[in-house]
C-alpha cells in the first residue's frame, strides 16, 4: 500500500491486537527512518501506548508484521527487542529508586568480574559499571555528582535522565519514550529535549510519544498522528500547525492523500 | 555555630552532606540500638558482659537467627514468610526419624529436601498462581504445623550425637567458648550477604521487590528470581533445623512456636523494609542480636519473660515506625 522507497530502520504493517472486545490496535502501519526523531501523537485512547508495546516487545501483535531494517521480527518480550537493539523508556520513569545509578543504568545487563571472581563467584564488576556509567552520563551531559547515589536522592528531571542513559547506552538501533516529560517541570522537560537530540545526534533514531505539542514541534522531523487503534497520517511539523495536528488527531481535519500514505 | 560560619559555605555544606548521608545509612539505627542495649545491660547486671554470657546470647540466637536471614530475602522482595519456622521444626522431625531409619548422612539429605520442596511449594504458590505471600505461607503454616504434629505422633525425637549434633559442638577461641552453630550462622550471614551486595541475583532481588514493573522492563525474569527466593529460604530452614538439633539433640513438634514471628522481629528491627526492596542481612544480624541481647539482658535482670515480650513488641513497632517516616522523607 505505502509507496515509501527509503527502507524504515523500524517498520510495521497491519498491526491488529485486541484485548476481548476491545480494539486497541486496528490495522495499525508505522515508520521510523534512519536518524530521525519521529513524534507518535494522538488523543487518549487513540491506542498509542499499544502500538508502542508492541514494537517494544512488551505486549504481542494478534496480526501484522514488524520489521527491522527489512528484516522480519518477532518480538515475544521487551528482552527480544532489547536483544534487537530496541530500548525503551518508560512514562512511569521505570527505575528501581532505593538503587544506585550504576546499578539501575546495568540493570538486567549486569557485567561481572573477568577470571574466577566472574565465572565461579558471579561477583559483579561495580567499579567498571561505575566507571561507564558515568561515561555515559557525561556523554548525555547529565550533571549527577556522583552514580553511586540511590535513584531516590535524584529530582524527577534526574531520573528520567538515569532512564535515558540507560536506553542510550544499550540502544543500537532505535529509542523509544514513551511520554518521557509527561511527571517533569518545565526545566527539567528542556533537558530531556536536549537529551532526545544528543541521541538523534549520535545518529540513533528515536520515537517520542508525547502530548506536549510544542515538545513535539520543538524536536521532531516528523509526526505520527495516531487516531482509532490506526494510523491516520504522518505530517510533517514545517507543513503544519500545532492546531492543525490537534484537528487530525481528533478527527476535524482529514490529512492530505500523501499524509495519510506516511510518506512525507 | 561561629566554626562553622568561618568554614566557608561550600566547606560546611560538604560536611553537612555527609553528616546527611551517615545520618540516612539504614544500620547506624539498628547498631545505636544494640550499643545502647549491652552498655545498659553490662551497667545493670555484674555478668552480662562476662564471656560466657555473651556465647550463651550467640548460640540462643543461633535458630532464629539463621531463619531470619530466609526472611530477610523474602521481605527484600516485598513477600513475607509465616512458614519458615514450622518448615524447620518439620525439618528436624524428618532428621531425627531418619537418623533412626537410615543414618545422619540420609536424615541431612532428607531434611534438606523436604525443606527445599516447601520452599518451591511457597514460592510456586507465589509465582506461578500470583498468590499473596501472606495468604500463601499463612495457609503452608497452617498445613505445615499439622503435618509436622501427625508425623510425630505428640513424640520428640533424640537424635544421636554426630553429624546431626555437630552444629552443638563447642571449642574455644582464648577465653570465649563458642560453637559451631554459630559459625555456621555467620557464614551464612556472610553468603548471603555476598550474594546480595556482589552478584547480580542480589541485584535483581532488590529490584523486584522495589519495584517488581520496573524490573520486569528491564528485561529480569522477575518471576524466576522470586522463585528462587523461596527455594533459598528452603535451604536456610535446613540449616536452621541442623542447628537446632545441635542446640538441643530432641526434635520436638512443639518447639520453636515463635520461630515465625521472631524471624520478622529481626529483621524489622534490622531496618528492613517490611515495603520491600532496601534492607541488608548485616541489619538483620544486628537485629537478632538485638532481641538476643534485650532477652538475656532482662532476664539477668530478673524481669519476666512476659515483659521481654512487651519489650519485643515495642520495639519492633518503633523500628516499622521509623521505616515509614524514612521512607516518607525520602519519596
Amino acid at each position: 500500500m505505502t509507496t515509501t522507497t527509503e527502507t524504515s530502520v523500524l517498520q510495521a504493517r497491519n498491526l491488529v491486537k485486541k484485548y476481548g472486545n476491545v480494539t486497541a490496535i486496528n490495522g495499525a502501519d508505522f515508520d521510523l527512518r534512519a536518524g530521525e526523531v519521529l513524534a507518535v501523537v494522538g488523543d487518549n485512547g487513540a491506542g498509542k501506548s499499544s502500538l508502542i508495546k508492541a514494537l517494544a516487545g512488551a505486549l504481542v501483535p494478534d496480526a501484522g508484521e514488524i520489521s527491522m531494517n527489512g528484516e522480519k521480527v518477532n518480538f515475544r518480550n521487551t528482552r527480544d527487542a532489547r536483544a534487537a537493539g530496541i530500548e525503551t523508556v518508560y512514562q512511569d520513569l521505570a527505575v528501581i529508586p532505593a538503587l544506585d545509578i550504576a546499578t539501575n543504568v546495568f540493570l538486567g545487563r549486569e557485567v561481572r568480574r573477568r577470571g574466577i571472581m566472574g565465572t565461579v563467584f558471579r561477583r559483579l564488576d561495580m567499579p567498571r559499571m561505575r566507571a561507564e556509567a558515568s561515561g555515559h552520563l557525561a556523554d548525555l551531559k547529565i550533571g549527577i555528582k556522583s552514580v553511586n547515589q540511590a535513584v531516590e536522592t535524584l529530582s524527577g528531571g534526574q531520573r528520567q535522565g538515569v532512564a535515558v542513559v540507560r536506553a542510550a547506552a544499550f540502544g543500537r538501533g532505535v529509542i523509544i519514550m514513551d511520554e518521557p516529560t509527561a511527571a517533569l517541570g518545565v526545566k527539567e522537560s528542556g533537558q530531556v529535549i536536549d537529551l532526545i537530540r544528543s541521541i538523534r545526534d549520535r545518529g540513533i533514531p528515536v520515537v517520542l510519544i508525547s502530548h506536549d505539542m510544542p515538545h513535539v514541534f520543538e524536536v521532531a522531523d516528523r509526526i505520527h498522528v495516531h487516531r482509532l487503534g490506526k494510523r491516520a497520517g504522518v505530517v510533517n511539523p514545517r507543513e503544519r500547525t500545532m492546531s492543525e495536528v490537534v484537528a487530525l488527531m481528533t478527527g476535524a481535519e482529514q490529512p492530505s492523500e500523501a499524509e495519510r500514505a506516511g510518506g512525507v | 555555630m561561629s566554626s562553622a560560619t568561618t568554614a566557608g559555605l561550600s566547606g560546611s555544606d560538604l560536611t553537612r552532606a555527609r553528616v546527611a548521608r551517615i545520618l540516612r545509612e539504614p544500620l547506624l539505627g539498628p547498631l545505636a540500638a544494640l550499643i545502647v542495649a549491652i552498655i545498659v545491660f553490662s551497667v545493670v547486671s555484674q555478668t552480662f558482659l562476662n564471656p560466657y554470657n555473651l556465647s550463651l546470647i550467640l548460640q540462643q540466637s543461633v535458630v532464629v537467627g539463621i531463619l531470619a536471614i530466609g526472611q530477610t530475602l523474602i521481605i527484600l522482595t516485598s513477600g513475607i514468610d509465616l512458614s519458615i519456622g514450622s518448615v524447620a521444626v518439620l525439618g528436624t522431625i524428618v532428621m531425627a526419624q531418619q537418623a533412626g531409619a537410615g543414618g545422619p548422612i540420609l536424615a541431612l539429605g532428607a531434611t534438606f529436601i523436604v525443606c527445599v520442596v516447601l520452599g518451591a511449594v511457597n514460592g510456586g504458590l507465589v509465582t506461578v498462581l500470583r498468590l499473596p505471600p501472606f495468604i500463601v505461607t499463612l495457609g503452608t503454616f497452617t498445613a505445615i504445623q499439622a503435618a509436622t504434629r501427625l508425623l510425630a505422633g505428640s513424640q520428640t525425637y533424640q537424635v544421636p550425637d554426630g553429624v546431626l549434633t555437630l552444629l552443638g559442638t563447642s571449642f574455644r577461641i582464648g577465653g570465649f567458648a563458642t560453637t559451631f552453630g554459630v559459625v555456621a550462622m555467620l557464614l551464612v550471614y556472610l553468603f548471603v550477604w555476598y550474594a546480595l551486595s556482589q552478584t547480580a541475583w542480589g541485584k535483581h532481588v532488590y529490584a523486584v521487590g522495589g519495584n517488581i514493573t520496573a524490573s520486569k522492563l528491564s528485561g529480569i525474569k522477575s518471576n524466576r528470581t522470586l522463585f528462587s527466593v523461596y527455594v533459598v529460604t528452603g535451604v536456610i530452614a535446613a540449616i536452621a533445623a541442623w542447628a537446632a538439633l545441635g542446640r538441643i539433640p530432641n526434635a520436638d513438634p512443639n518447639a520453636y512456636q515463635t520461630a515465625n514471628l521472631d524471624t520478622i522481629t529481626a529483621v524489622v528491627i534490622g531496618g528492613t523494609s517490611l515495603f520491600g526492596g532496601r534492607g541488608s542481612v548485616i541489619g538483620t544480624l544486628i537485629g537478632t542480636l538485638i532481641v538476643g541481647v534485650l532477652r538475656n539482658g532482662l532476664t539477668q535482670a530478673g524481669v519476666d519473660s512476659l515483659y521481654q515480650n512487651i519489650a519485643t513488641g515495642i520495639l519492633v513497632i518503633v523500628a516499622v515506625a521509623v521505616d515509614q517516616f524514612a521512607r516518607r522523607r525520602s519519596a
